[in-house]
């Protein structure tokens, strides 16, 4: 029974959604084998056949493929995704003519998670909208956002949990509504508030998970020895899971991630709900699994601290949109266009003002705002050497000196508009 | 992009190619479920009480008759040995009910006790996602749940049969002969199948009603509401709706009591309680079940008092078997379409 059934048997919406479809449109355009391969490669003899597939597969954008056929047909159809259409008028003709090899084509050789122009609506409301993605191997990406931004609604997508309104997504170069078997074979998932099952210990859990991914029972076990190791849960494998404090089920979460060896993992809010001192434990074990195992790890957080000392690179997530991505240092490197400096000097703050603004580059001093004894040295760049220099200089001794906006406080201020809780 | 396509071709193909490998070995995801869940039934707190509960209210009965079960058994059915009537006798010490009856009203709520939860509880401890965030279908997930409380069901139902037969050829002298035995367990398969109509109906609830209080409430009440009113509302509804024309001659008759009787077999209950009647008692004739055709109500007629062989009864409640079936499969269906369309977070 399980045998005979073809991979796909996540929800199939699309079967609906592909119904009204102008099949017109995808015949009429002659297609090279080239452009049909979903995933840019693969010229192999599955080619040809899989095109009309890749073509029909309801992760298609629906938009790239129809405009060609639909003058033919006669008038215009509005559909409701060209009245919702992100974008201004001009580029929407440029964005309609993409196939997935096309929106594709620049995904790097290493690439492990690829999201092109994925976007999840429920009914009215944009959960995903238009995310581009693209994770290399052995990065540890962090997705920044308020709660209900749309991380986990995104991640439920590259798990083929939820099936995307559309775009591309591949992950480890596979199409998760076509493939979510393979998918889930090799990611790692520890869920947003994850559960046990209370009546098992913590190593039955794991048992169990091992056994849904066939792991040999003898395997399973020693793997298993070695990750509540690792996890530091030795002493508490063999209590019930409802006794588990949540640092210790957030652990056990971890190690269910890694039962099958996953190459890669994908974290929901990891640190919810801890304890600081827990959030650093818990922190520490994920650096050191993520050295040692080399994973591939896309973390989401509207926690700010841990993301900042866990990852490669992080991505602020704003209402569905991924409105900035790149490592912090680029981040901040974008923040250096205009800069603030903070400055505390021994007697009257007054002092600073002539000697900074004599300073090339510095645009104004005021004072600062909760902090008398403090100025705010506003500058074209960062001007905190030669702004110390010319204090020095100046025979006025420096007692503090900090450039602001250069956490990912500021940052997040700057690139998520409603507030770190979600509220505007 | 050709370019772009040649540089990605390599390592693509070869993911593909260990992602196809892996594909292969059989997954058999349910069955991994089904054990679990199983385990998990067989050591829960609810088995146990309803193991009390049912097997006492099922056994109790036969405790009771044997007091005067010998005395009636050579009476009751000549040649053959009073075997069935172990289920099917109800003493007058205790209320006159026999055990079938007990099993009739109880099998209901155990298929509830074992589906209610099934689905919600996994949603709502946060097992669900982490469920199926491994490679298993998801109508695994289902099927492994309906599995898992088939079995628990045939093996309490096995254990209390086993226990009555038990008694019965120990402390009664009574052994069953074979086409008697043959008559239980087709009574205990569809006694199985009519729990799992209840079970299917519970994975249904618990599918769609996301908290487990509330599916428990629900499973229960349409269990004692048809307990409690089904057997006398229904056939009130049943004659309002399509009311029997007696006026005319017996065949215009029963061809008037038609509608009605079909009306009155949407009922699981009602099924089941014809197989049971028709299986477990072999002096029962057609015209105690569901008539289907003319031709049955004159061999219903003929026959009045003699026995009715194994494969005449089975001919009989055949229909009804089917329909249970049907009706099982289609709440499952139901359950299982709701389940894969179900978004994965609450």
């Amino acid at each position: 029974m399980t045998e005979d059934r073809t991979p796909p048997l996540e929800p199939r919406r699309g079967v609906q959604r592909r119904r009204p479809r102008p099949t017109a449109g995808l015949n009429a355009r002659p297609r090279t084998p080239d452009q049909a391969r979903p995933v840019g490669g693969r010229p192999d003899a599955a080619a040809p056949v899989r095109a009309p597939e890749a073509a029909a597969s309801p992760t298609l954008d629906p938009g790239d493929e129809e405009p060609s056929a639909l003058p033919e047909e006669g008038g215009h159809v509005v559909r409701p995704w060209d009245v919702e259409s992100a974008g201004s008028a001009e580029d929407r003709p440029r964005r309609r003519r993409r196939t997935v090899a096309e929106l594709l084509a620049d995904v790097p050789e290493d690439a492990v998670i690829v999201t092109r122009r994925l976007t999840k609506r429920y009914g009215e409301f944009t959960a995903v909208d238009s995310l581009d993605l693209t994770i290399r191997k052995g990065e540890v990406f962090g997705l920044l956002g308020p709660n209900g931004a749309g991380k986990t609604t995104t991640v439920l997508m590259l798990l083929g949990l939820t099936e995307p309104t559309r775009g591309v997504v591949r992950v480890v170069g596979l199409d998760p509504t076509r493939e979510p078997l393979a998918i889930k074979r090799q990611v790692g998932y520890l869920p947003d508030n994850v559960g046990f099952y209370g009546g098992l210990t913590g190593r039955e859990n794991l048992r169990y998970t091992a056994r849904l991914n066939g792991i040999p029972r003898g395997q399973a076990d020693t793997r298993i020895d070695e990750l509540l190791h690792e996890v530091r849960l030795e002493d508490a494998a063999n209590k019930r899971a409802d006794t588990y404090s949540r640092g210790m089920r957030q652990r056990l979460g971890i190690a269910d991630a890694l039962v099958k060896s996953p190459s890669v993992l994908i974290l929901d809010e990891p640190t919810i709900a801890i304890d600081p001192a827990g959030v650093e434990e818990l922190l520490g074990l994920l650096r050191r699994l993520v050295d040692e195992h080399e994973l591939t790890v896309l973390l989401s957080s509207h926690l700010l601290g841990q993301v900042q000392s866990l990852c490669d690179r992080v991505g602020f997530y704003s209402q569905g949109k991924l409105v900035a991505a790149g490592t912090l240092d680029e981040l901040m490197g974008d923040a250096d266009t205009a800069v603030e400096l903070e400055v505390g000097v021994e007697g009257a703050p007054a002092t600073i003002d002539s000697v900074a603004m004599a300073v090339p580059g510095v645009t104004g001093v005021r004072p600062h705002d909760r902090l008398d004894h403090l100025r705010i040295v506003s500058a074209s760049h960062d001007v905190a050497a030669p702004l110390a220099t010319a204090l020095a200089m100046a025979n006025v001794p420096i007692v503090h000196l900090r450039r602001r906006g250069t956490d990912l406080l500021e940052l997040y201020r700057r690139f998520v508009p409603e507030g770190i809780d979600g509220r505007r | 992009m050709a370019a772009a396509d040649n540089a990605n071709a390599a390592p693509v193909r070869k993911r593909r190619a260990e992602a196809r490998r892996s594909e292969r070995t059989p997954s058999g995801g349910w069955r991994t479920i089904a054990a679990k869940e199983l385990a998990d039934h067989l050591t829960s707190t609810r088995f146990f009480v309803l193991l009390i509960v049912v097997g006492l209210l099922a056994v109790l009965p036969m405790i009771f008759a044997s007091a005067d079960m010998n005395a009636q058994a050579n009476s009751a059915s000549g040649a053959s040995s009073p075997f069935l009537l172990l289920f099917t006798y109800g003493s007058p010490s205790f209320g006159g009910y026999p055990m079938v009856t007990f099993v009739y009203l109880l099998v209901p709520l155990v298929g509830v006790a074992f589906g209610f939860d099934g689905i919600n509880s996994e949603r709502s401890s946060g097992t669900l996602s982490r469920l199926l965030a491994q490679p298993i279908h998801r109508d695994d997930v289902v099927n492994g749940k309906f599995v898992a409380g088939i079995a628990v069901i045939a093996l309490l139902l096995a254990m209390l049969i086993l226990v009555v037969t038990g008694i019965g050829i120990l402390r009664l002298g009574i052994v069953p002969d074979v086409e008697q035995a043959a008559r239980v367990i087709i009574w205990f398969l569809a006694t199985v199948l009519y729990a799992s109509v209840w079970l299917a109906f519970a994975l249904l609830i618990s599918t769609v009603v996301r908290s487990t209080a509330t599916s428990a409430l629900a499973g229960f009440g349409v269990w004692i509401g048809f307990t409690l009113f089904g057997s006398f509302l229904l056939p009130i509804i049943g004659q309002f709706l399509f009311p029997v024309d007696t006026s005319g001659t017996l065949s215009t008759a029963v061809a008037s009591s038609i509608p009605q009787q079909l009306f009155l077999h949407l009922s699981p209950a009602t099924l089941y309680q014809d197989i049971v009647k028709v299986v477990l008692n072999p002096q029962a004739g057609a015209t105690d079940v569901f008539i289907t055709s003319a031709n049955q109500v004159v061999a219903g007629q003929q026959q009045i008092p003699g026995l009715l062989s194994l494969d005449q009864s089975l001919l009989i409640v055949w229909p009804q078997i089917v329909a249970l079936t049907a009706l099982t499969v289609l709440l499952f269906a139901i359950s299982y379409v709701l389940f894969l369309r179900q978004e994965v977070r609450a």
